[in-house]
């Protein structure tokens, strides 16, 4: 085997590669010098070819009568027909409002949810109570969200269902309430499942930044006579504020992904106005109903707004002098 | 760290007597305490009443141990073809997808840390544009369906055989792990596969098995992937058959099981969400050991 097929084995040798601009490598000698690294890059860039790009490819079909026996390239094109109808029909006034009002809500009560539990942890001094709590409280991260609907089902359902039978007791009998299929419990339904389900495992991210802060800094406040409330105030709280922004530019980003299973599952033929968001009409109106251009056209809409959104958290994420993703 | 050991008592050893702090203390307590009564007590309920009789649980609104010990249900399900095949189906696809997975994943992480490697910047782009952009839903359901997978199991595990995620912590990984090993094989005339292989894998085995678990949790707890792309109820995963049995319109699924002469309606539904819940469980003290790993690394590098 001659030596400059071998990769680059010596410092040195490393050293020039580096100092050469990559494009200056011949491609014949680059694919013989590297075709092992090349060879293992195959598979995943097949992969990602394959079910990322070829699906991105698949967006044209937004802007076509797609027919699936006609395929990508015969069926007729139709301009922006799909996306005139998206927003001069009913759905994405209710779509928008739906994924928004979600979020809102989301905003609200769940993203407060592990910063406060964080705190009150932070705050416990028997440490084997802690570790228990904690260990309790990551839980249920690691469940499906069929076990978490099924869970709410048993315990909200009509017929059997132990929260049910205690609020219709507690409240003093009167009709009995379903609430999986009342359209007004959907959104309480799912943020109680989304605090239940993620309010103790977004602990972690808080209870690091509370693990960093200087125990000199506490010392110091002490001595200058701060009890507990103002310890917490002047050291605790801004010690973790730099992670709240951070973690509130992130959730900012991802406004319009709730996710899909969890609201799929929650959803019925009853609460359907009030359940669909943009990745549930997609998958009602594309899959179920071989609406596929139309719901293209939907996800295209959204998966467009997303980088949007994205982007413009991050820019936020800078002016307000925080490390930014990208 | 806020691994559970090292992250107690941060502000260093406090001691504070007023009445004030103390009555604090006794609720904070009390209040999380009751937190982590509501994270388990929905469980234990579930566990209690697939040991209970059919009339216990329309009649008892909760308990946690059950009057009447039966395992009749549990019975009924371990004789029953679709539940049993459903529960093998899972633990096969979880364990040959995460393996897949994990292969490929680690495979194209591997020349993705040489940066000496040309193209590989634009590869990179190529993998970062992903975690911004996509095709969605439908496109992927249709590149899905021309390949022929549906009603297939590589359909559960091919579409997200890589998370570009991890794909890029495994590559900074690799970046940082010393490369004088790696150098002294290829200098023996070891190809770059067999220093994948013989040398980077071994060294890898603590973020292997961190990666393992995320892929292999997130495939057991996949409803997605089968909701889009298995039709045939003889396929159905797990977590498929507990949507099906525990709904409002269970009845149309119970049709699709076999029909017996003992029936266990109500206690099938918790007997199936304990099983479905069980090996997540028993992997629980990993779990939280690796996935607070990797949160952290996440929110490291990113």
């Amino acid at each position: 085997m001659a030596t400059d097929l071998a990769p680059p084995a010596t410092k040195a040798a490393r050293k020039a590669e580096k100092g050469r601009r990559p494009g200056r490598v011949p491609v014949r000698t680059a694919l013989l010098r590297y075709r092992w690294l090349y060879l293992m890059l195959i598979p995943g860039l097949l992969y990602f070819v394959l079910f990322k790009y070829l699906p991105m490819y698949g967006l044209s079909i937004a802007f076509q009568d797609f027919v699936p026996f006609l395929g990508y390239s015969d069926s007729p094109w139709v301009g922006l027909k799909h996306f005139e109808n998206l927003f001069t029909g009913p759905d994405f006034g209710r779509l928008l409002f739906n994924t928004l009002f979600l979020a809102l809500l989301t905003a609200l009560f769940v993203f407060p949810a592990p910063i406060i539990v964080a705190l009150l942890l932070n705050e416990l001094r028997v440490s084997v109570f802690k570790r228990y709590v904690q260990s309790l409280i990551y839980i249920p991260h690691f469940l499906s969200w069929t076990i978490v609907f099924s869970l709410t089902y048993l315990l909200f359902s009509v017929d059997f269902g132990v929260v049910a039978s205690w609020i219709h007791s507690l409240s003093g009998g009167g009709p009995k309430v379903d609430y999986m299929a009342q359209p007004e419990w959907f959104r309480p339904l799912v943020i109680l499942q989304l605090l239940w389900k993620t309010s103790g495992w977004g602990t972690i991210i808080y209870l690091a930044a509370l693990a960093g802060v200087d125990p000199n800094l506490y010392e110091a406040a002490r001595m200058d006579g701060a009890g507990r409330w103002r310890q917490f105030w002047h050291v605790t709280l801004p010690a973790i504020r730099p992670t709240i922004v951070v973690m509130a530019i992130l959730t900012s980003g991802n406004l319009l992904d709730q996710s899909f299973e969890q609201i799929w599952l929650l959803t019925n033929s009853l609460n359907r106005s009030v359940a669909d968001v943009f990745d549930t009409f997609v998958y009602y109106v594309g899959v179920t109903q071989g609406g596929y251009s139309y719901a293209t056209a939907v996800g295209l809409f959204k998966g467009v707004a997303g980088v949007v959104l994205i982007f413009g958290s991050n820019w936020l994420a800078k002016r307000l002098g925080q490390r930014g993703l990208f | 760290m806020s691994d559970n050991t090292t992250a107690t008592q941060p502000a260093g050893v406090r001691h504070y007597s007023s009445l004030g702090s103390r009555v604090f203390d006794t609720l904070n307590i009390i209040l999380l305490g009751g937190l982590a009564l509501i994270t388990v007590l929905p469980l234990f309920y579930v566990l209690a009443g697939s040991f209970a009789t059919e009339g216990e649980i329309s009649a008892r609104p909760f308990f946690l141990w059950p009057e009447k010990f039966v395992t009749s249900t549990y019975e009924y399900i371990f004789a029953n073809d679709t539940l049993l095949r459903s529960l093998l189906t899972t633990i096969v696809v979880t364990a040959v997808g995460t393996v897949v997975q994990v292969l490929l994943t680690f495979s194209m992480a591997y020349p993705l840390a040489k940066r000496y490697l040309p193209g590989r910047t634009l590869v990179l782009n190529l993998v970062i544009f992903t975690l911004v952009f996509g095709g969605g839903i439908v496109p992927t359901y249709l590149v899905v369906r021309d390949l022929g997978l549906l009603d297939s199991y590589w359909a559960l595990i091919l579409p997200l055989a890589i998370n570009p995620f991890y794909l890029i912590i495994v590559k900074s990984f690799f970046q940082e792990l010393p490369q004088a090993l790696e150098e002294a094989a290829r200098i023996d005339g070891c190809n770059e596969m067999g220093v994948f292989f013989k040398i980077v894998l071994p060294l890898s085995k603590p973020i292997i098995a961190t990666f393992s678990l995320f892929y292999a949790v997130a495939i057991w707890n996949d409803y997605m992937s089968p909701l889009l792309y298995i039709n045939d109820n003889s396929k159905w995963t797990l977590q498929v058959l507990v949507r099906q049995l525990t709904s409002p319109d269970a009845a149309n699924a119970i049709g699709a099981l076999d029909s017996a002469v003992f029936f266990p309606q109500q206690g099938l539904k918790f007997a199936v969400v304990v099983i479905a819940t069980l090996p997540i469980l028993c992997f629980y003290p990993f779990l939280q050991k690796h996935f607070a790993k990797g949160v952290l690394i996440g929110s490291v590098k990113e």
